[in-house]
């Protein structure tokens, strides 16, 4: 093989170090963690970028992305990622939470960011479930699934009904681009980076609050293999938690994207 | 400069401002709220960042966030929202970061009531929150002071990369005295290299409390308890007044310092050898001159607008040596002088009994008096 039939078509992202991951295998925080560095690494903004790393499964977040972070209280990430922007406005700030953290422990100060129309972007990982703590229900628990904390099925008359974050957002006037995505199979992906690029970008123009949900699976506490694992994803969580585009301010729709 | 007759709270704000304070993250809450409004005029009419907060929660978590940035940064409360803060406290100090807190303390405990109070003591120099850190705690007794020590606060919170408290009461919040505000000091304009989004800084920047090995938990933590001795030896505050021929004490710190000063005088001018220890630093506390008065002196008199909070900490210094009494008011009451001079009495014509428990003595007086409502 000569040097010219030789082409890379897939490396490590420069916004990722090389650290191994301590994430379970099949788990898509990978993949999301991929998405935020390419996307990232295509603006050209890795070096102006800070990160604020929730409590949950990414609490390490901040090992896998390479340029400055901080790691929130529980739920608090926005809050603190409010702080930083504020302080220093020109830098683009992401939050990165999970369920637990955004829609549970942390609901006051989502709600509160987008409100104010943050010039924040979050990425929110809902996979139905505590994945740090071993499995316990979430606020994004399925009317009927089991976990370590509802054994026998959430029973919505006395645990309530799943929370849809994204429509919950969308109603604000703060938040300027609210979108859901899913990153069970090769499509749901490319879509979710193109929104993923659309929030960044929403931030860099200073357009408003933006969020991704990126309905992610769960393998180890679901007890389910990677494969079916995506397949529950699209057969329970697609119809409660449709993707697609929640709001989208009339600045961000005619917002232009440059590059990829 | 001229004097200026401000409010407690305003002026703090605008000694702030002066001192360099880049952002300000704050919830409305009496005795505190003038702070808060004063600065959402005046922070942006000088294009620095101000965030009314959805909650204490929120606000302390933006000043975790600002406080990242190593640039000048600050809240105010009343004492239900600093119950609330003591979570981004906790977290703040685990991030070695600087940051300085308002207290405007008021009666509790729950929701209370909005008038002055110093039961706030025990939570912000004993530490509210969880774990194993320190603030350091500033308590003024007048408007002046409180200016002086908010220039201060920012200063030693950079110095020592931890939070300072400011702590007044309801008292110091609410009045008007005439005050002269310091010079505005020049506005840190990038982060320093420790913090993220430095243009300064070698290698990226990671700031986080979590230590998920334990021997790594602890060497941080004995770090930090280092560090906490060398606040000790060098930044101890307090002021004292008749102390060189004193042979009864009064130690008593802010408002209840300060109407302590007119019941000792009143008790000087009768002839009685009497002084007052008022502590700036609660946090360090002037122990080493507590310890070295407990030598010499024939008792103490603890003097709080709480239920014998800082008395605990004489206690312990003192080591029943001499008779620590103790005159308190507690759920927004404040003493007059009067009701110290008659408690300075009690302690010089006292039985002397180091073993007594002066707080028992005081409580049991005060079902007598002030009752139970039962």
């Amino acid at each position: 093989m000569t040097e010219a039939d030789v082409k890379v078509v897939y490396q490590r992202p420069l916004g990722l170090t090389d650290r191994v991951t301590h994430y379970c295998p099949g788990c898509t925080h990978g993949v999301a963690h991929r998405l935020i560095a390419e996307v990232l690494e295509e603006m050209g903004e890795l070096k102006n970028t800070i990160g604020v790393a929730p409590v949950g499964c990414a609490v390490f977040a901040y090992n896998y992305f390479d340029f400055d972070f901080v790691e929130a209280a529980h739920g608090r990430a926005p809050a603190m990622a409010t702080g930083i922007k504020r302080t220093l406005p020109h830098k683009t700030i992401f939050t990165y939470q999970g369920d637990g953290d955004l829609a549970s422990m942390g609901m006051g100060e989502i709600i509160a960011a987008a409100a104010r129309g943050e010039q924040i972007t979050v990425i929110f990982i809902n996979n139905t479930n505590y994945g740090m703590t071993g499995g316990q229900m979430a606020p994004t628990t399925l009317p009927g699934q089991k976990t370590s904390s509802s054994p026998l099925g959430r029973d919505v008359e006395t645990q309530g009904y799943p929370i849809r974050t994204a429509e919950l957002l969308a109603t604000l006037d703060g938040a300027a681009f609210v979108a859901r995505r899913s990153l069970h199979d090769a499509r749901g992906i490319r879509m979710a980076k193109r929104a993923i690029r659309t929030a960044f970008e929403v931030q860099k123009q200073g357009l408003g609050f933006s969020m991704v949900e990126l309905l992610s699976i769960c393998p180890t506490n679901w007890g389910l293999s990677t494969t079916n694992a995506r397949k529950w994803l699209a057969e329970h969580m697609l119809p409660y938690y449709p993707v697609g585009d929640f709001k989208v301010s009339t600045a961000v729709s005619e917002m232009k994207i440059g590059g990829n | 400069m001229a004097l200026e007759l401000i409010k407690g709270n305003t002026a703090v704000a605008e000694a702030a401002m002066r001192a360099g304070l880049v952002s300000y993250f704050g919830y409305p809450i009496t005795p505190q709220t003038e702070l808060l409004e004063h600065l959402s005029a005046r922070m942006p009419e000088l294009g620095r960042a101000f965030v009314q907060a959805e909650s204490e929660l929120g606000a302390i978590n933006m000043v975790y966030g600002a406080a990242c940035t190593g640039m000048r940064t600050m809240t105010s409360s009343s004492s239900p929202g600093v119950s609330l803060m003591q979570e981004g406290i906790s977290y703040i100090s685990g991030t070695e970061l600087p940051a300085v807190i308002v207290d405007v303390v008021r009666g509790g405990p729950g929701l209370g009531n909005i008038a002055p109070s110093q039961a706030d003591y025990t939570q912000i120099v004993h530490g509210g929150g969880h774990g194993e850190y320190h603030l350091i705690v500033l308590a003024p007794a007048s408007v002046q002071e409180a200016v002086d020590l908010t220039g201060l606060a920012f200063d030693l919170a950079e110095k020592y990369r931890m939070v300072v408290c400011l702590l007044l009461d309801g008292f110091l919040g609410q009045m008007m005295e005439p005050v002269e505000l310091p010079n505005f000091q020049p506005l840190r304009t990038t982060p320093p290299a420790w913090a993220v989004g430095s243009p300064d800084s070698k290698e990226r920047v990671v700031l986080t409390s979590i230590n998920i090995d334990p021997p790594k938990q602890e060497q941080f933590n004995v770090k930090m308890m280092t560090r906490w001795q060398e606040v000790e030896k060098n930044e101890v505050r307090y002021k004292g007044y008749y102390l060189e021929d004193a042979e009864y004490v009064v130690v008593g710190y802010g408002t209840a310092g300060r109407i302590a000063l007119t019941a000792v005088r009143a008790a000087r001018e009768q002839g009685h050898k009497i002084g007052l220890l008022r502590p700036i630093t609660l946090a360090p506390f002037p122990a080493k001159l507590i310890d070295e008065l407990a030598d010499r002196v024939k008792g103490f008199l603890v003097v709080e607008m709480s239920n014998g909070q800082m008395l605990d900490d004489v206690v312990s210094i003192t080591a029943r040596r001499v008779p620590v009494e103790f005159y308190g008011r507690m759920g927004g009451m404040v003493p007059y002088p009067d009701e110290i001079a008659n408690a300075i009495t009690e302690l010089v014509n006292g039985d002397h009994d180091v073993n007594a428990d002066g707080r028992a003595k005081w409580l049991a007086k005060m079902r007598e008096t002030v009752g139970t409502g039962e």
